[in-house]
C-alpha cells in the first residue's frame, strides 16, 4: 500500500446519523453484532436535527377515525401511486409503534388531554397524524436516539467521509473514506453497510438543506452498481423564506399552515381556493370558514386548500408570481397573524405553538409572525429518489449494500407528505438495521481488496497537486445551472442544454485544485463532494427528460398532462460494469386486491 | 456593495494569529454568511462549521467580539462595522483549526450519565399519560441544541479549566432533564454531588445569557438539582435537627 490507513472491522457500518442511521445502528446493535456509525458532522446534528413539523404515524389520539389504512390511501394519493405499495403498507402499519417506542427512550411529544401524544394536522393527510413538539419535532427525535445509541456500544467515526463503497466479487465488503480534523484516511471492512446519507439539495442553489446534502449515499450506491429508482422527483417545499437574500431557502414549516395560516397574493386575495385538484376535491374545504374550523380540529369540516400537497401547493406560487401577483421579493403571503380575528390570545397561542418559526423570522428578518405576514416561495426539500431497495429487508440490489430514509426510493412515490419522513426513518432505519444485523451474520467472510483503496486514496489527494479551480465555484455554477434548467418546471431542451454544462462542469472539476494542506480543509471537502453532486445532477436530469409527463413532484411544462406511457412504470437507473448509464423503465407491480380495496374505501 | 472586515483567528493546535478579510455585505446578512464568503473567494481552506444556517443544530459556535455566539444567528446589523469584526473558536475547548474546535469531551461526558429509565407504562397498551403541564418543564431542557457555549463561558471550564470535575451546564441542563422527567426512575444525585461536581457551580447564570435556546440553566436547571442534592444528603442531618428542636 503506498498511504496509511487507520483500518477498522464491523460487522454492519452504517453511513450516517440521522434519524434512518442512528435507528438502524440502534437495531443491529440490538441484534448482537458489531456495529460502526460514520457521519460527516458531529453526532446530533445531521439534518433530522432540522425536521420541525412532526412525525406521521396513525396513532389515532386525536381523531379515532385515523388507522393505518387512512394513512396508507394518503400516502398512494400523494404518490401519485407511483410507490412501492409494500413499504406504503409496512410504513403505515409500523409508524404507530416506532413513535411509541421513542416515547419509551425518553422523548417527550407535545400531549392531548388525557395525557396521550398529541397530533396536528398536515398536508395530504386526512386526519390529524403528526405526533410533534411544538415546531421542533427532529431534535426531539434525533436526540433521543442519539441518547438511547450511546450506551450501546457503537463506534461513532464523527466527522469523517465515505468516498467510496468497497466490495468483495460482487457483494459489499466495507467502506473507505477520510477523517475531517487530520485528514487521514479510513478503511472501514463491513459485512453488511447501510446507507443513510440523507438527500441531494445541495445540487441546487435555493434549498433548505444543509452542505452536508451532496447526495453521496446516491451517488456511492450508484458507483458501486446498485440501482436507482425515482430521480426525476425532487420535492420543492412551498414555503422557504425568501427574505433578505442570505435566508433564502431556509424552511418554513407546513405546521404554520397546519396550524391555521393561509397564503395570500398581493392582492389579498386566497388564490389556493383556485386550483383544487380533481382527486382531492372532496376532501376540500369549500369556503374560508371551513377550512379554519378544519385546523381547529372540527370533525365535520374538510382540510383547506393550503394543506393540499407540496407539489401542488408550490405550482399554484409559481404561477402567482409569474402572472405578476408576487409579493415585492417575488414570492407570496403566508399568514398565521389573521388569527386574532378567531382566537383570544392569538399571539401566545402562535408563540407556543410554532417558537422556533417566531424566533428565526424575528431575528433573521425582523418579521413579527404574530403581527404581520411572511413573504415565502419554493425552496428545494427533499429527495424522493433514491436507492432502490427490497422493501422489507432494504437491501438494495448489491448483496449487502442496504439504504434507508431519505436516500433510498420507493415510500414517497411522486411526491412525499409531510412528516412521513421522520417515520420513514425510523420504519426503514429499523428494518434495514434488523435484515443488515442478519445478513453479516449469514455471509461473515469478506475480504478487502488494497488495490481499489490505493486507486481511491491517490485520486482524493490529485486536488491537492493542482492549481486549478476554485472547487466553490464550480459547486457554486452547478447549483446555479440545476436551479435554471432542472428546477421546478421543465423543459425538454433545457434539459438538454443541463447535460451539456453538465458535461463540462465535469471537466472543471476534474481540474479543481485546493490550497493548504489535509486538516479540515473546506476547499478539499467541497472539491472531492463534487463528484457525487454530478453524479446525482445527471441522474435526475437523464430521468426527467425521460418522464414525458407531469405527475407529483415532476412538472413538464412541455408535458403539462399525465400521460398513461409513464404514470405506470418507474424509472430506474443503473452503472453498467463499463460505467455508462442504463435507464429503463420498470412497470410497478400489481397491488394486491387487498389494498386495492382500501384504497377504493379511502376514496 | 458596502465592505466589511473581519478579523479571523487562522490556526492550527492552538498556534496561529488573527488575519484581516474584507468582503462585500448585503442587506440582512449574518456572521456565518460573511465567513462563507470569504472562504469561497479568498480563503478556501478556512475551517468552519456549519449546518441548518437556522440556529437549530448548534454547530457555528464561535465568540464574535468576544461574545460567544451562534454565527449563522448574529445579524451584521447588530454589529459595529466601523471596526474589524473579531472571530475566534472557543475557548473552552482544545483549537482543532481555525474557527473549529474539539468538542469531543462533551460527548465523553455525557456518555457516562446515567441513561434514562422510565417507570413502568401506565396503560395495559405500553403507553404512558403525561399532563401537558408536566412535560412542559422538560421540554425546555429538551430544547437544547448541544451548541457548548454556555460551557464555553463557564468560569469553572473556562478560567479554570476543570474538565475533569465538572460537567458543565450543558450536561447539567441534561441531567436536570433526566431528573425531572415525569417517567423517569433513575437517580443521579450522588454522582452529581461528586464525579459531575455541581458544587463548582456559584450560580454566576453567565451559561443562562448566552443560551441561544433561552434556556433557564441557573434557575431553572442547576438550581433545582442542587437543591435535590442537598435535600438528599443532608436530609438525615435536618430531620434530626428538627426532633432536637421539638
Ligand atoms: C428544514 C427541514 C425540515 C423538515 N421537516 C420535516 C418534518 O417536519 N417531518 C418530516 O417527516 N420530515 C421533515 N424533513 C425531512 C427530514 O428531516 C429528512 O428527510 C430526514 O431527516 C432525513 O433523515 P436521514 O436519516 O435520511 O438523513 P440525515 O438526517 O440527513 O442524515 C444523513 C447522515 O448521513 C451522513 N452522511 C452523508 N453523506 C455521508 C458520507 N459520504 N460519509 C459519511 N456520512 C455521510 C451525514 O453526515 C448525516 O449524519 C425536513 C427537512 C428539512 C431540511
Ligand atoms: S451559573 Fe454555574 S454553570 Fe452557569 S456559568 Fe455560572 S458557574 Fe458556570
Ligand atoms: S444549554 Fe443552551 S447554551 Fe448550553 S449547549 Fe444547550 S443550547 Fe447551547
Ligand atoms: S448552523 Fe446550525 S446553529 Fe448555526
Amino acid at each position: 500500500m503506498t498511504t496509511e490507513y487507520q483500518t477498522f472491522d464491523y460487522d454492519v457500518l452504517v453511513i450516517g446519523a440521522g434519524g434512518a442511521g442512528l435507528r438502524a445502528a440502534i437495531e443491529a446493535s440490538a441484534n448482537g453484532v458489531r456495529v460502526g456509525v460514520i457521519t460527516k458532522s458531529l453526532l446530533g446534528k445531521a439534518h433530522t436535527v432540522m425536521a420541525e413539523g412532526g412525525i406521521a404515524a396513525a396513532l389515532g389520539n386525536v381523531d379515532d377515525r385515523d388507522n393505518w389504512k387512512v394513512h396508507f390511501a394518503d400516502t398512494m394519493r400523494g404518490g401519485q401511486y407511483l410507490n412501492d405499495w409494500r413499504m406504503a403498507e409496512l410504513h403505515a402499519k409500523e409508524a404507530p409503534d416506532r413513535v411509541r417506542e421513542l416515547e419509551a427512550w425518553g422523548a417527550l411529544f407535545d400531549r392531548t388531554k388525557d395525557g396521550r401524544i398529541l397530533q396536528r394536522n398536515f398536508g395530504g393527510h386526512r386526519y390529524p397524524r403528526l405526533a410533534h413538539v411544538g415546531d421542533r419535532t427532529g431534535l426531539e427525535m434525533i436526540r433521543t436516539l442519539q441518547d438511547h445509541g450511546i450506551h450501546l456500544g457503537i463506534d461513532v467515526h464523527m466527522e469523517s467521509t465515505v468516498l467510496t463503497l468497497l466490495k468483495d466479487s460482487g457483494r459489499i465488503a466495507g467502506a473507505f473514506g477520510y477523517e475531517r480534523e487530520r485528514g487521514r484516511f479510513l478503511v472501514f471492512q463491513a459485512r453488511a453497510v447501510v446507507l443513510a446519507t440523507g438527500g441531494i439539495g445541495r445540487a441546487y442553489q435555493v434549498t433548505s438543506n444543509s452542505w452536508e446534502y451532496t447526495g453521496d449515499g446516491h451517488a456511492l450506491a450508484y458507483d458501486a452498481g446498485a440501482s436507482l429508482s425515482d430521480m426525476e422527483f425532487v420535492q420543492f417545499h412551498p414555503t422557504g423564506m425568501i427574505w433578505p437574500p442570505s435566508v433564502r431557502g431556509i424552511l418554513v414549516t407546513e405546521g404554520v399552515r397546519g396550524e391555521g395560516g393561509v397564503l395570500q397574493n398581493k392582492e389579498g386575495r386566497r388564490f389556493m381556493f383556485d386550483d383544487i385538484p380533481e382527486n382531492y376535491r372532496a376532501q376540500t374545504a369549500d369556503t374560508e370558514d371551513e377550512g379554519w374550523r378544519y385546523t381547529q380540529g372540527d370533525r365535520n369540516a374538510r382540510r383547506p386548500p393550503e394543506l393540499l400537497t407540496r407539489d401542488h401547493v408550490a405550482r399554484c406560487i409559481v404561477r402567482e408570481v409569474r402572472e405578476g401577483r408576487g409579493t415585492p421579493h417575488g414570492g407570496v403571503f403566508l399568514d398565521i397573524s389573521w388569527i386574532k380575528a378567531r382566537m383570544p390570545n392569538a399571539d401566545a397561542h402562535i408563540k407556543r405553538k410554532l417558537p422556533s418559526m417566531y424566533h428565526q423570522f424575528k431575528q433573521l428578518a425582523d418579521i413579527d409572525i404574530t403581527q404581520e405576514p411572511m413573504e415565502v416561495g419554493p425552496t428545494t426539500h427533499y429527495m424522493m429518489g433514491g436507492v432502490r431497495v427490497d422493501a422489507d429487508t432494504q437491501m438494495s440490489d448489491v448483496p449487502g449494500l442496504f439504504a434507508a430514509g431519505e436516500c433510498a426510493a420507493g415510500l414517497h412515490g411522486a411526491n412525499r407528505l409531510g412528516g412521513n419522513s421522520l417515520s420513514d426513518l425510523l420504519v426503514f432505519g429499523k428494518r434495514a438495521g434488523e435484515y443488515a444485523a442478519r445478513f453479516a451474520k449469514e455471509n461473515a467472510t469478506v475480504t478487502l481488496d488494497s488495490s481499489q483503496i490505493d486507486a481511491t486514496a491517490r485520486e482524493a489527494l490529485e486536488p491537492f497537486e493542482r492549481n486549478g479551480e476554485n472547487p466553490y465555484q464550480v459547486q457554486h455554477d452547478l447549483q446555479r445551472m440545476m436551479q435554471d434548467l432542472v428546477g421546478i418546471v421543465r423543459r425538454e431542451d433545457e434539459m438538454e442544454r443541463a447535460l451539456e454544462e453538465l458535461g463540462k462542469l465535469r471537466e472543471r472539476a476534474r481540474n479543481a485544485g485546493v490550497v493548504g494542506n489535509r486538516e479540515y480543509n473546506g476547499g478539499w471537502h467541497t472539491a472531492l463532494d463534487l463528484h457525487n453532486l454530478l453524479t446525482v445532477s445527471e441522474l435526475i436530469t437523464c430521468a426527467a427528460i425521460e418522464r414525458k409527463e407531469s405527475r407529483g413532484a415532476h412538472f413538464r411544462d412541455d408535458y403539462p398532462q399525465k400521460s398513461e406511457a409513464t404514470g405506470t412504470c418507474n424509472i430506474i437507473l443503473q452503472r453498467s460494469d463499463s460505467g455508462e448509464l442504463n435507464l429503463k423503465r420498470e412497470p410497478l407491480r400489481e397491488l394486491p386486491s387487498e389494498l386495492k380495496q382500501v384504497i377504493e374505501e379511502m376514496k | 456593495m458596502p465592505t466589511a472586515t473581519f478579523r479571523i483567528w487562522r490556526g492550527q493546535n492552538g498556534k496561529g494569529e488573527f488575519q484581516d478579510y474584507v468582503t462585500e455585505i448585503s442587506d440582512g446578512m449574518v456572521v456565518l454568511d460573511a465567513v462563507h464568503r470569504i472562504q469561497a473567494e479568498q480563503a478556501n481552506d478556512l475551517a468552519v462549521r456549519w449546518n441548518c444556517k437556522a440556529g437549530k443544530c448548534g454547530s457555528c459556535s464561535a465568540e464574535i467580539n468576544g461574545n460567544p455566539r451562534l454565527m449563522c444567528m448574529t445579524r451584521l446589523s447588530s454589529l459595529r462595522l466601523d471596526q474589524a469584526v473579531v472571530l475566534q473558536p472557543m475557548k473552552s475547548f482544545p483549537s482543532i483549526k481555525d474557527l473549529v474546535t474539539d468538542v469531543s469531551w462533551n460527548f465523553r461526558v455525557k456518555k457516562a450519565i446515567k441513561p434514562f429509565k422510565p417507570r413502568r407504562p401506565d396503560a395495559a397498551d405500553g403507553t404512558w399519560r403525561m399532563a401537558q403541564e408536566d412535560v412542559d418543564r422538560v421540554q425546555e431542557f429538551r430544547k437544547c441544541i448541544e451548541c457548548f457555549l454556555c460551557q464555553d463561558v463557564c468560569h469553572v471550564l473556562r478560567e479554570h479549566s476543570l474538565h475533569d470535575h465538572f460537567v458543565g451546564p450543558r450536561l447539567l441542563v441534561y441531567t436536570a432533564a433526566l431528573e425531572m422527567h415525569p417517567l423517569d426512575n433513575e437517580n443521579r444525585v450522588n454522582e452529581l454531588r461528586n464525579g459531575n461536581g455541581i458544587g463548582y457551580c456559584n450560580i454566576t447564570k453567565c451559561c443562562t445569557k448566552v443560551c441561544p435556546e433561552g434556556i433557564r440553566i441557573t434557575d431553572n436547571a442547576i438550581i433545582p438539582l442542587k437543591e435535590r442534592v442537598v435535600d438528599e444528603h443532608f436530609d438525615p442531618l435536618q430531620k434530626l435537627f428538627r426532633i432536637l428542636r421539638k
